[in-house]
């Protein structure tokens, strides 16, 4: 087990109590926060860090000479190790580029990696479960490099249908995919599809976004090759994103933005890009919100991602028992019904209701949930949806936010009725 | 709650329910114009019989909320049969509606209110989308549409 990852006597009221804005009255109703795959909510010690790192140590970082310009950059690398640990990633530090989220680090990945490396004919492979973040760097790359892009189906329970795995393998450079879906809950097998990729000598990258923030990862026992995650959604700020990527493919990808930070040397007649990590950060980079995305990491391992893991899956088991028992079908859930590689996200189509009807009415209850497509609409086409009602739990959640969310289902069942 | 029940309005749910002038037209001779909401991915289709200046005939199809479905019916049924001039300043009203005014209003503005309700009719039930600004987007849905509909009719040959 790593550091931190030791067995923890976990409690969900305790991390509920480090959230201040689970105290909030919303529309006469304490909130019940259910929109965690959104973006969480932050604990007391993350706001606390990154208010301290204001209030007494804020410089820009690297180069500095003076004490506080020290502290900073100490505090913004000390970020990058916490992060590299917490995923552990074989060359540490030197492996975390830090971007602005899951996003940018996407659009890092296609647009230095892939324009560098592939060329028409080559294969990108994604699944049907994608976020766009995942999805529209792939079809820009197509548009400059004449790449093929190409889906792995989904199938009817909602999970990656892998029978054709080899053949739509073939041709394939990359395989970028998501190691849960924001929409389905679905977890995917990433130790196979990294084998699997390998076997063909494709790269794999990963969607952390989700999984990061609801599982232990291990990239060097996944054997990953790229993995990308954001820190709001792991009690951490917004603002700040990771890339991860061994360092042999690091140094072999050419820069991103460019800028100051960027760079070794800059002359009349060029410039000369810096090595490493540095490379990819231009400009001044997310200092306080690397303070607080290293407290969230921290918060994190205090709990152990095991216990989040457990606490999560307990509390979606119970959801999707009520979810059936109480409205007889007239709730369809779109996702996997058992918790088997299946996170806390519980998307919903509630008969004869429009999920921004769902969503308006919850709100009226203080409960937030999202309506929309979850910027996954290949996957809503998939199964004939235009939205669903997206609930999702987090460390702080507990049976209580069901209790409410089955209600105001059941109010605004009656309503449309 | 009674925000909630300002929104959702019994018209407004009733027209959600049994949607009116539900469906298609031949086109030719009916002009057809689709509306989407990227944001949330509904979508209205319209279709226009437009003769000697009349609205003759309005049929919509499409996907989505209480609020952009019951609104295009409402719309269908205050437009249909009535003159360009008129459907054009219906349009205007109603997004003056949408647009102009908050969920408190000082006494001149009451009036104002008052005005615009009695041309509205039944589609005055709408008001209460204001306090909901997200939502006001799902009600103009089939409103941009329509007027879409109405200036490509109007630019188009033979016309
Ligand atoms: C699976 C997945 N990938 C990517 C993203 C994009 O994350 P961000 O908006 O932080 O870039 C999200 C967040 O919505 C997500 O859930």
């Amino acid at each position: 087990m790593a550091p931190g990852q030791r067995v923890t006597s976990f409690s969900a009221r305790r991390v509920r109590a480090d959230v201040p804005q689970l105290t909030r009255m919303v529309n006469g109703h304490t909130i019940t926060y259910l929109d965690t795959a959104s973006s969480s909510l932050q604990p007391r010690p993350v706001i606390e860090a990154m208010s301290r790192y204001y209030e007494l140590r804020h410089a820009n970082v690297h180069r500095g000479v003076y004490q506080t310009a020290n502290e900073a950059t100490e505090a913004y690398e000390g970020a990058r190790a916490r992060v590299a640990g917490f995923i552990r990633a074989p060359g540490g530090a030197s492996e975390v580029v830090f971007t602005k989220n899951t996003t940018e680090s996407f659009n890092l990945i296609a647009k230095s990696w892939g324009a560098a490396n592939l060329g028409p004919g080559d294969v990108v492979l994604l699944s049907e479960m994608e976020h766009h973040a995942n999805i529209v760097p792939w079809f820009q790359l197509r548009e400059t490099t004449g790449i093929e892009v190409r889906f792995i189906p989904v199938t009817d329970g909602f999970r990656l249908d892998l029978d054709n795995l080899d053949e739509l393998l073939q041709g394939v450079r990359l395989l970028s995919i998501t190691g849960m879906s924001n929409v389905l809950g679905t977890k995917n097998p990433l130790k196979e599809l990294a084998s699997a990729a390998h076997s063909v000598n494709a790269l794999i990258a990963v969607d952390g976004a989700q999984s990061v923030a609801h599982g232990a990862t291990d990239v060097a026992d996944l054997e990953l090759d790229f993995l990308t995650f954001s820190g709001h959604k792991m009690l951490g700020p917004t603002g700040i994103g990771v890339l991860w990527t061994r360092e042999e493919i690091l140094d072999s990808m050419p820069p991103f933005l460019g800028g100051g930070g960027m760079i070794a040397d800059v002359r009349t007649d060029g410039y000369t890009p810096a090595r490493g990590v540095t490379r990819f950060e231009a400009g001044t980079p997310p200092i306080a919100e690397a303070v607080g995305l290293n407290a969230a990491v921290r918060y994190l391992e205090a709990l152990g991602m095991a216990a989040v893991v457990a606490h999560e899956s307990e509390l979606t088991a119970d959801a999707l028992t009520r979810l059936e028992l109480t409205f007889d079908g007239r709730v369809r859930v779109i996702g996997p019904l058992d918790t088997i590689e299946r996170g806390g996200v519980i998307s919903l189509d509630v008969e004869g209701v429009h999920a921004h009807d769902v969503a308006q009415v919850l709100d009226q209850f203080g409960v937030c949930v999202r309506p929309g497509h979850h910027c996954a609409k290949p996957l809503m086409r998939r199964f004939g949806l235009t939205a669903t009602a997206r609930a999702s739990f987090g460390p702080y959640s507990l049976t209580k936010d069901t209790d409410v969310l089955l209600e105001a289902i059941e109010h605004t069942l009656k309503m449309f009725g | 709650m009674s925000n909630l029940e300002d929104l959702y309005r019994e018209i407004i749910l009733d027209h959600y329910r049994s949607p009116r002038n539900r469906g298609e037209l031949p086109t030719p001779p009916a002009h057809r114009v689709e509306g989407f909401n990227p944001l949330c991915g509904d979508d209205v289709v319209i279709y226009l019989n437009v003769r000697d200046e009349v609205l003759e005939d309005i049929k919509l199809t499409g996907h989505g909320c209480s609020i952009s479905q019951a609104s295009s019916s409402l719309m269908s049924a205050a437009v249909k049969g009535r003159s360009l001039a008129q459907v054009q300043s219906t349009i205007d009203t109603f997004k003056e509606l949408m647009t102009g005014h908050d969920a408190s209003l000082s006494k001149d503005e009451e009036i104002d209110e008052e005005l615009d309700l009695r041309t509205l009719g039944e589609l005055a039930a709408l008001q209460g989308v204001v306090k909901f600004p997200v939502r006001i987007k799902c009600a103009m849905l089939a409103w941009n549409a329509l007027r879409q509909g109405l200036e490509e009719f109007a630019q188009s040959p033979g016309h």
